[in-house]
């Protein structure tokens, strides 16, 4: 970890803090821009991002615009991904899976940093016998299959969009809670932190100024990480009939129609296939380059 | 080494414990019984079948008597296919998904290993970079998009292996084998390669290389052991991996799987037969999980004497 510098309390703490959250940043930004595969996922995302928020005024189609006359045709000049067997066009039906495909990616993913983050900075911080229930209980969920109870739990109780949410971000909190607590148990022992104790700062002023900005950097390495394991996990459960139901639409939905059809309108299963592989590739990417930027002790695994 | 075995064994009971009682009560907790998806049946009917799978008896009652039947391996009659006991249905599709299941894991393990050791012989060259980009990609490429590829290139286009089946025809285990084993490889890859870079870093290594061994002897006869104890560690996890992406290669393929039977069951919400595949998935998983830990330690002396403090 990049040394920091012990804060003064008084004066300037503002104008100090800032100081050397921006050199830290500015370190792994420096270190990210050189890495030209982490770049191109960002900028993909971004656009990706872009064209998920607009979709409903750049789609060229409207999401339940049939054309049965047409049914399915291959790409062309009017449809650029070509139309399904209802002659819906596929680049439509891509812009707005994606919409869906990303929120889950997104909400889950959030729902896993907050518990998982919760947890394990609370164990790593009290510490003790707290600590040692908190973790034991991680290591028994662990050893739980969660993709079967994924499975499960939408069979149980219906294919409901909240409880897939739910479902996933549950499972994938655990190694957010370890990564987080073995931080917070490292920085504790800092001299740094040491120091600020002596120096009589309140501890909530500690875990400001010094826990929360250090374990930072890990937390967002790994979250950039889970999207893409998340959005896996979706489009899994939607390939098998057991996540988003229609008439919404995901790109894990739209592989397994492709998938049916695929001998005589290939388009359908590349399109959308080739859409999720690029989206997982460049968050993928962009995970490592991150953390390789932002924290080196782990980038060798 | 035997005492910790018998501990990890001992820790494994709560949690096959924790797995069945949470599956028991989600199942019982869903909404609608097994029976009222079928066409309205009469109340008579309804109450003599309850009576016949014990559904009229107390929650905790029900409880207490899946789990002595559940000790001796009784798993209950199928819901959806009468006269017949979830266990028999487990033990016929076992065969199958075991098999799928070891196949995956050489291709898994022989194409992985060596690209990741591999890589790591010349890190940051175009032997590393071409292998490593490889596995990315099989990273990124989900089961059920690769499979129905490979279906549609090697199956439907080249002609050269069936597209569906298990058995029937020489050559149809090869796309399933494939199919499973990709994501893993690719993961295998990278902690082969990310072991192999730490290993080869050593003080050891430099010792054998500055008496003038070669390099192909340095890596395997002093960097393999060390370097692929991250992939025996990974060998329990990507288990319990492989038997979730049973479910979706099994149904591209037609195998007469585990994995089939599996979401066929979700499907026909065939409630006992959910909860015994569940329960025995998961008791497979812990103990692969525990065969794996067990191993990483047996090649790794240090650990023993580490204590449990891991992150």
């Amino acid at each position: 970890m990049n040394s920091i510098p012990e804060s003064r309390p008084q004066a300037g703490q503002e104008q100090e803090q800032e100081e050397r959250g921006s050199s830290l940043w500015h370190d792994a930004w420096i270190k990210l821009r050189k890495n030209r595969l982490a770049i191109c996922g960002l900028v993909i995302l971004l656009l990706l991002c872009l064209v998920s928020l607009l979709t409903p005024w750049i789609a060229p189609y409207g999401y339940e615009e049939q054309n049965l006359l047409l049914g399915a045709s291959a790409p062309s000049a009017q449809h650029w991904l070509g139309t399904d067997i209802f002659g819906r066009d596929m680049l439509t039906r891509i812009m707005y899976g994606g919409r869906v495909s990303l929120t889950v990616g997104l909400i889950a993913t959030a729902v896993a940093l907050i518990i998982g983050v919760l947890w394990g900075a609370t164990a790593g911080f009290i510490g003790g016998r707290v600590d040692a229930v908190m973790m034991r209980l991680v290591d028994i969920l662990y050893a739980l299959p969660f993709m079967i109870f994924i499975v499960l739990l939408m069979v149980v109780f219906g294919r409901n969009i909240f409880l897939l949410f739910f479902a996933i971000g549950a499972v994938e909190w655990l190694t957010m809670a370890r990564i987080v607590r073995g931080q917070v148990m490292n920085l504790r022992k800092q001299e740094f932190v040491e120091a600020a104790y002596s120096l009589g700062l309140s501890q909530w002023t500690i875990i400001r100024r010094h826990i929360i900005p250090n374990t930072l950097g890990p937390v967002i390495v790994y979250t950039t990480l889970t999207i893409p394991s998340v959005m896996l996990l979706e489009a899994f459960l939607s390939f098998l009939g057991l996540g988003i139901q229609p008439p919404q639409s995901s790109w894990g939905l739209l592989i397994s129609y492709g998938v049916e059809t695929m001998e005589e309108f290939p388009w359908l299963l590349i399109f959308p296939g080739l859409t999720l592989s690029l989206t997982l590739f460049a968050l993928n990417f962009l995970g490592d380059g991150l953390r390789d930027a932002l924290d080196p002790r782990t980038s060798k695994d | 080494m035997f005492r910790f075995a018998f501990m990890r064994l001992l820790q494994a009971i709560p949690v096959i414990l924790v797995v069945i009682s949470i599956t028991f009560l989600l199942v019982h907790s869903a909404p609608g019984g097994p029976f009222s998806a079928d066409k309205a049946v009469p109340p008579e009917v309804l109450k003599a079948l309850e009576t016949q799978y014990n559904l009229d008896q107390p929650l905790w009652q029900q409880y207490i008597s899946y789990l002595g039947d559940v000790l001796h391996g009784d798993f209950g009659p199928s819901f959806k296919y009468p006269g017949r006991t979830v266990s028999e249905l487990i033990a016929s599709g076992l065969p199958a998904t075991a098999e799928l299941a070891v196949y995956a894991m050489l291709v898994a393990l022989i194409i992985g290993a060596s690209a990741g050791v591999f890589a790591a012989a010349r890190p940051n060259s175009m032997q590393d970079y071409i292998p490593m980009s490889a596995a990315m990609l099989g990273i990124c490429m989900p089961s059920f998009l690769l499979g129905p590829l490979l279906v549609l290139i090697f199956g439907i286009n080249l002609e050269w292996v069936p597209v569906s089946g298990w058995g029937d025809a020489p050559g149809d285990k090869i796309l399933p084998a494939i199919t499973l084993g990709t994501g893993y490889a690719a993961y295998i890859a990278r902690l082969s390669r990310g072991g192999m870079l730490e290993i080869l870093s050593q003080d050891y290594i430099r010792t054998a290389r500055a008496k003038g061994l070669s390099e192909p002897l340095v890596i395997a006869k002093h960097a393999l052991r060390g370097g692929l104890i991250p992939v025996v560690a990974f060998l329990g996890p990507a288990f319990a991996g492989l038997v979730g992406g049973s479910f979706v290669v099994e149904t591209i393929y037609q195998i007469p799987g585990l994995g089939r039977f599996y979401v066929q069951a979700a499907f026909n919400r065939d409630y006992t037969m959910i909860l015994g595949t569940t329960i025995f998935f998961a008791t497979l998983i812990i103990l692969f999980n525990l065969i794996s830990d067990m191993l990483t330690i047996w090649l790794n002396p240090k650990l023993r004497q580490q204590g449990q403090g891991d992150n």
